[in-house]
């Protein structure tokens, strides 16, 4: 069945391309790992219009005669990595006036040129979910991106859907960090945090209930309050809780949090995800785990595992990665799922929570994070294992586009550092070879 | 001697922790023979069997044994060419390696909690204290020396973290013992400086400029110059600490990113005749000619240190550039103020190797090359015999991410045998 219908499928764009203005691409004889599916030795990843149009072998894939080959043997090609928690791009949220500011987004303060996310894009990134930092319990909206090439604005980067809305989760904390001894409006203890929450959320329900009671008679309707706008979004599922938290009982107060309201949720951190990672999986909610090369630094860091991972996939919990950017830098985002696999992670997993369970995280399952056909063109080229410390991100392709190649010297700069490695992108001049001449 | 102390101190220790254990529940010649086998397990006599065993000294040997005798190395070479005597214990890894040597770190002075009590790298009361020992601060049970010592890091040159113009001193020592003096091996090792914006002080304050921290510093080493000079030194430890830099005895340790900071340490190090090594040097790889006309060695930042401010030139390569030109090169872990608390060398120089270095090299940068510039060779660094049994065992690659250390053997103890 399959084989059928990626061969019409591949007849059929074919003929398209013959009346359109982009041609196929082949990539073919790299060892394709699809993340969902087995990987593929001498792989033919089919890519048309910023799409992938089929994922095969010889056997499976039947290429029309305009394709353009580009042939990738011994390389290893697997999807663009997602990046679940980044701070790139050095965007600020919430301010210091209170502790919870829903209305305040990253939208309108990062910056699109930033030398860190162009570092993302060497180490493999094409998606990544932007955040403000954990110094609040709520400090604001997050972005979620593509990393395309010559960004100009943030608008460049943004991921939209159907009705044109940007893609983008809520960021919230508990635990030490949002904790301010004599800070007014802050709190001062972990029940404070919780009940500073909940209160919040039973306002958004109030909030929510007074609009559905309105129903068409706008008289009626409460006056207008970002904040509490961005939190019925979060009660309807329509925003997703990106939540700090790291200490097993900050953890657990976070679920009874989020059976409390019903919001969606993805666990950040996670740092003693391992003590109670059967809880975790009971409530099924996602975890988006950090790895750090040694614990501490921070209190309520001091428990942090590398075991986290393997607990976690054996609980059967959703689980993927992040670089919380720049904790730790993205050019070596791969570097965690190697070091999952160390402390007992499966490799299928590990990866998978590189790419894959960070895109549902997102909700950009349907977009990214797998090579499938009809996703986005989202790949990166490799050296070699992606669990090697030998082998080095060749290329990054979002949509299609190349964004990174590390033959080319601008991109080699920014992979391995230097002068100038650190300059933001003038937003204009990251071009490569392949894009002057008007393919995909 | 030092060894004989330490094993006899931890063979106490131990029988203590096990004799509260089961005091209720065993005869006292029970926890005596408990004792005799402990002692037994993990003094003394080993051979270690490596797949591929690192020496250092050459080639890596294939299918190697290296045997330990009373804290030392007894012998090393192909495992067809070593009998291994019928009560030595036996350990197997796939690689072993020399005990790694962190060239530069401020463990055991700050600690994984990042509290105020468990932070001791920087007295902010003055820019210039010398006098202030490392010795004096050192915690040899701190988690963060356990986690090091459980990857195979075995000796670090660790002390006063670089956040003033003169932070202190530094010292080397073993990540075993459970006191200062049964870790120590050269109590006052350096003098560690700071050139560039890390080491100016606050507002108000000098150093606020980078001149001033110069001139501050020429100052400080022309009084240490005159002194020298004098029949009736004056006795002040500032003054005895500053007169052994001025003879030649220790080295500055001077961290300067910037190349201007770079230049400044050579010119004021070449105006005082004094031995200085240069420490984290982002911009290195802009100044190999002056650096290797210096002499100087280098403490090479590491690869995975987050670009920016002073070190926004810093580069994967740099280590790579320095050790082709000839450069005495070594790998620190450096400081860290926040997470991760420590870096961890071994996944640094991992990144050097997979960024132009041999492997042989990127190892040199955490063994051997690192025991030169520290002039600790003669005991560590290398397998070879008569050298202190310090090894680290892994079941692969050192360098993969997927690799666990096995083992690791410090004076001929077995000191870790947690698979991380």
């Amino acid at each position: 069945m399959n084989k059928i219908f990626f061969c019409a499928a591949a007849i059929l764009i074919a003929a398209y391309s013959v009346l359109g203005q982009n041609k196929p691409t082949a990539y073919i004889n790299a060892r394709i790992i699809p993340i969902v599916g087995q990987p593929i030795e001498q792989g033919i990843l089919l890519v048309q219009n910023g799409k992938i149009t089929a994922v095969g072998d010889a056997r499976t894939v039947r290429l029309s005669s305009d394709v353009e080959i580009i042939d990738l043997a011994g390389k290893v090609v697997m999807p663009g990595l997602v990046d679940s928690h980044s701070h790139a791009g050095g965007g600020s949220g919430a301010d210091g006036s209170s502790p919870i500011q829903p209305d305040v987004r990253l939208l309108d303060g990062i910056n699109a040129r930033a030398a860190s996310l162009q570092r993302a894009q060497a180490g493999g990134i094409t998606t990544v979910n932007v955040m403000p930092g954990s110094g609040h319990l709520d400090s604001g909206q997050t972005l979620y991106l593509k990393l395309r090439d010559n960004a100009v604005k943030i608008d460049d980067l943004l991921i939209f859907d159907k009705d044109g809305k940007y893609a983008g989760g809520i960021k919230f904390a508990n635990g030490t960090n949002p904790i301010r001894a004599g800070g007014g409006s802050f709190p001062g203890t972990r029940a404070k945090s919780a009940a500073l929450i909940r209160e919040q959320f039973i306002k958004a329900q109030e909030y929510r209930d007074k609009i559905k009671k309105a129903g068409k008679d706008i008289t009626k309707l409460p006056a207008r309050d970002l904040a509490m706008e961005t939190l019925v979004e979060v009660l309807e599922g329509k925003k997703v809780v990106h939540f700090h938290t790291h200490r097993h009982d900050d953890i657990l107060t976070t679920l009874r949090l989020q059976k409390e309201f019903g919001f969606r949720l993805v666990l950040q951190h996670v740092s003693e995800g391992w003590k109670v990672a059967d809880e975790i999986a009971k409530a099924k909610v996602a975890s988006s785990i950090i790895m750090i090369d040694v614990p501490g630094g921070k209190l309520e860091a001091i428990n942090l595992s590398l075991t986290t991972g393997a607990a976690l996939e054996k609980a059967g919990a959703l689980t993927g990665f992040h670089t919380d950017d720049s904790i730790t830098d993205s050019r070596w985002f791969l570097r965690s799922a190697g070091m999952a696999v160390r402390a007992g992670m499966s490799r299928e997993k590990a990866l998978y929570g590189m790419t894959m369970a960070n895109a549902i995280m997102l909700d950009l399952q349907d977009r990214t994070g797998s090579l499938e056909a009809g996703k986005d063109a989202d790949f990166i080229v490799l050296s070699g294992d992606p669990l090697s410390v030998y082998t080095h991100v060749l290329q990054t392709w979002v949509e299609g586009k190349k964004v990174f190649d590390r033959s080319d010297p601008k991109d080699y700069l920014t992979a391995v550092g230097g002068v100038g490695a650190g300059d933001d992108s003038d937003g204009h001049t990251d071009f490569h070879d392949d894009e002057l001449g008007g393919g995909n | 001697m030092k060894n004989l102390i330490f094993n006899a101190r931890t063979r106490r220790l131990k029988a203590a922790k096990l004799s509260i254990f089961l005091n209720f529940a065993s005869l006292l010649l029970s926890v005596f023979a408990l004792t005799v086998i402990f002692a037994t397990a993990t003094n003394a006599q080993i051979a270690v069997k490596g797949e591929t065993v690192w020496t250092m000294t050459g080639e890596p040997i294939t299918n190697g044994v290296v045997l330990i005798n009373n804290g030392k190395i007894e012998a090393v070479g192909p495992a067809a060419s070593i009998t291994i005597p019928a009560n030595y214990r036996i350990m197997t890894a796939k690689v072993v390696t020399p005990g790694l040597i962190d060239a530069h770190t401020v463990v055991g002075l700050n600690g994984y909690l990042n509290q105020p009590h468990d932070q001791s790298g920087l007295d902010g009361s003055g820019p210039f204290q010398p006098e202030l020992r490392a010795i004096d601060a050192y915690n040899a049970q701190e988690t963060l020396v356990e986690w090091l010592r459980s990857l195979g890091v075995t000796t670090i040159h660790t002390g006063h973290q670089p956040s003033a113009l003169v932070s202190g001193q530094t010292m080397i020592a073993k990540t075993a013992g459970s006191n200062v003096d049964e870790a120590v091996i050269i109590p006052t090792a350096m003098i560690a400086a700071t050139f560039g914006q890390s080491g100016l002080a606050g507002a108000g304050k000098s150093p606020g400029t980078r001149a001033k921290a110069a001139a501050m510093l020429r100052a400080e080493l022309i009084k240490a110059l005159e002194n020298s000079k004098k029949t009736d030194v004056p006795k002040d430890i500032k003054s005895e600490i500053m007169m052994r830099v001025i003879r030649r005895e220790i080295p500055m340790m001077i961290t300067a990113h910037k190349s201007q900071d770079i230049m400044t340490a050579l010119r004021i190090a070449k105006e005082f005749n004094i031995r200085i090594v240069l420490d984290g040097v982002s911009d290195a790889h802009l100044l190999i000619n002056e650096i290797k006309a210096s002499g100087f060695p280098v403490f090479i930042h590491p690869t995975m240190a987050r670009p920016g401010g002073d070190a926004a030139n810093m580069s994967l390569t740099t280590a790579g550039k320095l050790k082709a030109a000839g450069i005495p090169v070594a790998l620190q872990s450096g400081y860290e103020g926040y997470v991760p608390k420590t870096r961890v060398v071994l996944y640094e120089a991992a990144m050097a190797a997979a960024n132009g270095m041999s492997r042989s090299d990127a190892l040199a940068l955490i063994t051997i090359d690192a025991a030169k510039i520290l002039g600790i060779d003669n005991r560590v660094g290398s397998i070879a015999k008569g050298k202190d049994a310090d090894l680290a065992l892994y079941d692969g690659d050192p360098f993969e991410y997927v690799t666990h250390c096995t083992g690791t053997i410090i004076n001929g103890k077995v000191v870790s045998e947690i698979v991380r």
